[in-house]
């Protein structure tokens, strides 16, 4: 135990086992939170389906040589989030068909795109597979994304917290929330844009493929446990929490990749819950 | 006093009609009972008087200085509600929601009308329960606490007793009733006309030709009279 706990030190001298840490707590909160609201909406697939749009645009930036690819990625995913999320009922083609559609047509499109135009390295696949599942690049962040990454996930938190009984009125029942005055569309709107930038954010922790573990997991074992919302919310965020530091200090120790090592947590810690959840209901 | 005032109505979507030649309106403390076949129109209508949807053509019209966030809706449930953690208390402030415009927190005077509305309805006792384990019947009456936070004017109720079983669908009657006699002007859709004309002091009966008007011009019309030459004798009370 001792000798775990001085290589965790040693490590910690590094900045970026630091920075890795505090972005990944950042952004396993911030999804975790949302995720509660796109689970009960019927959208737990978006991340997946948003996380293949960003990999898209981020290989078209990569090609294109943009200095940063947020700047064309973010726009692109928010983009993309609205078209699903803010359509609404109106649209001709229903939540699950048009996640597909968007989410295989820039998977595509990107890896496409990648290949025509490799980078300098000349590594296709390990460019893609660095894109999926993220692999080292959160050991990898400058001071900037750091910190792009902490004043973005603040954002995302005060809107929440001073949004948060608007959040609950429109999921639970969007008809009686625009009927009684509430403007639903426009929060749709916003909960559409908080998370194309949870997304972009979380492509550098776990990669575009495993997305949906940091936005689903959390909320499902809360669901399993508690029964009021604020309960859930806030189970979820401690949830995620908790397995992301977990799953840093786990993949730096034993030299896991970071991003399947924290969704490995998640789904032990589901199971735990799971199980929680059915003795609970026994009593 | 004129709360709400529909002219040469026409009601559907995108372009398809459903309904067309809809006139009537409501006045405050009127019990309107909107009855008709499945589909012809019902719940359009209503969606369309709360501004869910555009009308196709005619005027909606509300006076007495209603506004939106006046209104009172108990929707039908959605599959979404049925496995939604929230407790009741959760659901039933959030009715006050429309009147909140950007403040992010609930005030103290109306944390204090949800319990008010719990009270009313009878369900103080369950207010830390989850929704989702509440029988049919219960949840309905979380859903009612819920549009009277929204409202002290105009309820609107589509299908209020669908799916409950005979007592509590007496029940439910009976507090709407109440509600009623209180000041709320009731509008609800029901395809159960028996009740309607129990309770209703106007009907709306969507059908080819649109009849509107009190309870006894329909019991005397050629609509009531053939509604009654079928189901007869259970217009005593």
């Amino acid at each position: 135990m001792i000798e775990v706990f001085t290589k965790l030190q040693t490590y910690f001298e590094y900045p970026f086992v630091r920075y890795a840490l505090i972005v990944g707590l950042l952004i396993a909160v911030c999804s975790s939170l949302l995720g509660v609201t796109l689970v009960l909406k019927r959208y737990s697939f978006i991340g997946d389906g948003l996380s293949h749009v960003a990999f898209g645009a981020m290989a078209i930036a990569g090609v294109m040589h943009f200095s940063n690819q947020m700047v064309l990625v973010l726009p692109v995913t928010i983009l993309a989030a609205i078209l699903l999320l803010a359509g609404g009922k109106k649209r001709k083609i229903k939540g699950d068909a048009a996640i597909a559609m968007i989410s295989v047509g820039s998977l595509a499109l990107g890896y496409m795109v990648m290949n025509i135009f490799p980078s300098k390295s000349g590594n296709v696949s390990g460019d893609v597979c660095s894109t999926l599942f993220g692999s080292t690049s959160i050991l990898t962040l400058s001071q900037f994304d750091v910190w792009l990454c902490v004043i973005l996930s603040f954002v995302v938190l005060l809107v929440y917290v001073l949004f948060y009984n608007k959040i609950f009125a429109v999921t639970f029942d969007e008809s009686f929330a625009s009927a009684t005055g509430t403007n639903a569309g426009a929060y749709n709107l916003m909960i559409a844009v908080i998370i194309a930038i949870i997304i972009v954010l979380a492509m550098n922790l776990v990669g575009s493929l495993l997305i949906s573990a940091l936005v689903i997991f959390p909320a499902l074992s809360a669901m399993r446990v508690f029964k009021t919302f604020k309960s859930v919310t806030i189970c979820s965020a401690i949830f995620s929490a908790v397995c992301a530091v977990l799953g840093i200090l786990i993949s730096v120790l034993a030299s896991t990749p970071v991003g399947s090592t924290i969704v490995g947590v998640d789904v032990a810690a589901f199971c735990i819950f799971w199980i929680i959840g059915i003795i609970r209901r026994k009593n | 006093m004129l709360q709400l005032k529909v002219t040469d109505l026409c009601v559907g979507y995108d372009s398809n009609v459903v309904a067309e030649h809809l006139n009537f309106q409501v006045e405050s403390g009127d019990y309107l009972c909107i009855v008709g076949e499945n589909g012809s129109g019902k719940s359009t209508l209503m969606r369309t008087i709360l501004g869910l949807q555009h009308p196709i053509s005619g005027s909606i019209v509300y006076y007495d200085g209603l506004s939106k966030n006046e209104i009172g809706y108990l929707p039908q449930q959605t599959v979404v509600q049925r496995d939604f953690p929230a407790s009741v208390s959760e659901i039933v402030i959030s009715g006050f929601q429309g009147k909140m415009g950007l403040l992010p927190f609930y005030s103290a005077q109306q944390k204090k009308g949800a319990l008010d509305a719990m009270e009313k309805m009878g369900i103080t006792h369950l207010q830390k329960r989850c929704y989702r384990e509440l029988s049919g019947g219960q949840q309905q009456r979380v859903l009612l606490a819920r549009a009277l936070c929204a409202t002290s004017k105009i309820l609107l109720l589509d299908e209020p007793v669908s799916g409950l079983d005979p007592k509590v669908t007496a029940e439910m009657y009976a507090l709407i009733s109440e509600l009623n006699r209180q000041g709320i002007s009731i509008i609800m859709i029901s395809h159960d006309i028996s009740a309607a004309i129990k309770y209703a002091s106007h009907i709306l009966h969507i059908d080819n030709d649109v009849f509107y008007g009190t309870k006894e011009s329909y019991l005397a019309s050629e609509k009531g009279k053939a509604f009654m030459g079928i189901d007869g004798g259970e217009k005593n009370d």
